[in-house]
């Protein structure tokens, strides 16, 4: 109930229309990964997604934020059940990271899909910035799963980085059709693959 | 709500509808009798063009039913959603974030308060004077000088032509011409009548006979002939509407051929900016006509001097 509230407020804040280049019909389980530059991303896609496909979907988020306020904490759990991974300690020890990949593949379970920004960051130019290998180490873990490029047009404008009111310019969704990692697949390979995936759906 | 549905806006009203009505008809037997898909297609978007009509009459007789209020309301949220199009196309930074807050959150929403409130001297100079002054010193703080005339200039455009300029067609309410008492709404509804009726005929007769564009880098479809044709036509149907005005059929035809040319001006310029950004439609928002700021372009120039010459000339 509050989740499609959110959902409606997301897109008619936004008007972001969703584009599909591939229809996806099945609620099978996949990664929608995109570019980052705004708070706003994830609920956008989460948003823009079928009623059906989107009960089953749940965002990566830092934990960093979503626990902060009882609010936020209440939304992330009960609305969006999104997997709270923490981003504190040192950066990018090998460690924090295999341990977040694994609460990742656990959050998904073996139905749930999961939003992902592999940016690690939001972008404040609306650049795309390379890809962090979380995404190459996840499809590792769980061979063949499904990805689903998307590309986030304007949010960068709508709701900067370290802004807090939203500015209501028209955005867009754009979801491009399926991928997968092969199986022997070198990372960088992987990763800039991906990442050129998403630019490609830039002028879709 | 009796003091605005008088007499003669309750006429005009009711042509409109019988005007729909008869296109409708027309419509569904042309759907009933187009073979081939190019002559389909024309006929579909025909229809999808009509329906669309049909919305916007009820929506725009809702807000003239509820008084001056829900005409102010209707014209704020087109000024909102034209300037949502026009500034999402519009190159500004991120840094401008605050600046873009300002423009949709504070002036226009203070200018149509100002046109609710009837305040008419800070109504006529509060975006070419005081939003003037705020945007750019706001993004002189913000410190980025790349491209700084152009991201200035095309906020403040914006608000000029989405938020000051459509503003002075609830502005009509504000006139009080003598003899007139309370007919704001039947002037209101003139204006867009002529205008939109000189967009519908300009495209008629532009399909019909067109053949010289006008300014074929600007519009391929604006040509002489759909020019010429929609003026006349607009400017006959103003002048025979001139009982529901305050003028006289002399002063009614005059007043329509500034409809016409300004509406004609509107719509070439708003043109033009398309062409610059490389789109073809501003939005998507009313089936089989583009943006919002698509079918308000023909508005933009004509609300201003509509006002101004019928303040200058009928109000004391």
């Amino acid at each position: 109930m509050i989740g499609r509230l959110i959902a409606g407020f997301a897109k008619l804040l936004t008007g972001a229309t969703a584009h599909w280049t591939a229809p996806l019909s099945d609620a099978r389980q996949r990664v929608y990964f995109a570019n980052h530059s705004s708070h706003l991303d994830f609920v956008i896609i989460w948003a823009a997604l079928p009623a059906a496909l989107r009960e089953r979907t749940r965002p990566v988020a830092g934990a960093d934020y979503w626990m902060k306020g009882k609010l936020r904490r209440r939304l992330a759990d009960n609305v969006f059940r999104a997997i709270l991974i923490e981003r504190a300690g040192p950066a990018g020890s090998p460690a924090t990271a295999t341990q977040s990949i694994q609460q990742i593949a656990y959050g998904m379970g073996d139905d749930k899909s999961i939003i992902v920004f592999p940016e690690g960051t939001r972008s404040m130019d609306g650049e795309v910035k390379p890809f962090k290998s979380g995404l190459y180490h996840l499809c590792r873990m769980k061979p063949g799963l499904e990805l689903v490029p998307v590309y986030l047009a304007n949010m960068n404008r709508i709701l900067p980085k370290g802004e807090v009111l939203p500015v209501p310019l028209i955005g867009r969704v754009i979801f491009g059709a399926p991928m997968w990692m092969e199986p022997n697949e070198d990372k960088t390979e992987f990763l800039t693959r991906a990442r050129a995936a998403v630019l490609a759906l830039q002028n879709q | 709500m009796t003091a605005f549905f008088n007499s003669n806006l309750g006429k005009l009203v009711g042509g409109v509808v019988a005007l729909l009505v008869v296109a409708s008809l027309i419509g569904w037997l042309l759907s009933a009798r187009a073979k081939g898909d190019a002559a389909r297609a024309t006929v579909d978007n025909l229809n999808a063009r009509i329906r669309a009509w049909w919305v916007m009459v009820a929506v725009f007789g809702i807000a003239i039913a509820t008084g001056g209020v829900g005409s102010i309301i209707l014209f704020f949220i087109a000024s909102f959603l034209a300037m949502r199009e026009f500034l999402t196309l519009a190159p500004t930074a991120h840094t401008d974030h605050s600046v873009l807050l300002f423009a949709f959150f504070i002036f226009a929403p203070l200018q149509y308060l100002l046109v609710w409130a009837q305040w008419y001297g800070l109504f006529a100079i509060l975006i070419p004077v005081y939003a003037f002054v705020a945007i750019p010193t706001r993004m002189a703080i913000s410190g980025v000088t790349t491209r700084f005339l152009e991201r200035t200039s095309t906020v403040q455009w914006g608000l000029m032509a989405c938020v000051y300029c459509v503003s002075h067609t609830p502005a009509l309410l504000m006139l009080q011409v003598p003899g007139y008492a309370g007919s704001g709404a039947t002037l209101l509804f003139y204006l867009v009548l002529v205008a939109q009726i000189n967009d519908v005929m300009q495209y008629v007769w532009g399909k019909l006979l067109g053949k010289h564009p006008i300014a074929p880098n600007v519009s391929p479809n604006k040509t002489w002939e759909g020019f010429i044709g929609g003026t006349l036509t607009a400017m006959a149907i103003g002048t025979a509407l001139w009982w529901a005005t305050p003028f006289t059929p002399v002063q009614a035809a005059g007043m329509s051929l500034a409809i016409t040319l300004m509406g004609f001006a509107g719509g070439l310029v708003m043109s033009a900016v398309k062409r610059d950004r490389g789109v073809k439609d501003y939005g998507s928002l009313i089936e089989g006509h583009g943006g919002v700021l698509d079918r308000i372009d023909s508005l933009l120039f004509a609300a201003p001097v509509f006002f101004h010459l019928t303040r200058f000339f009928f109000v004391p």
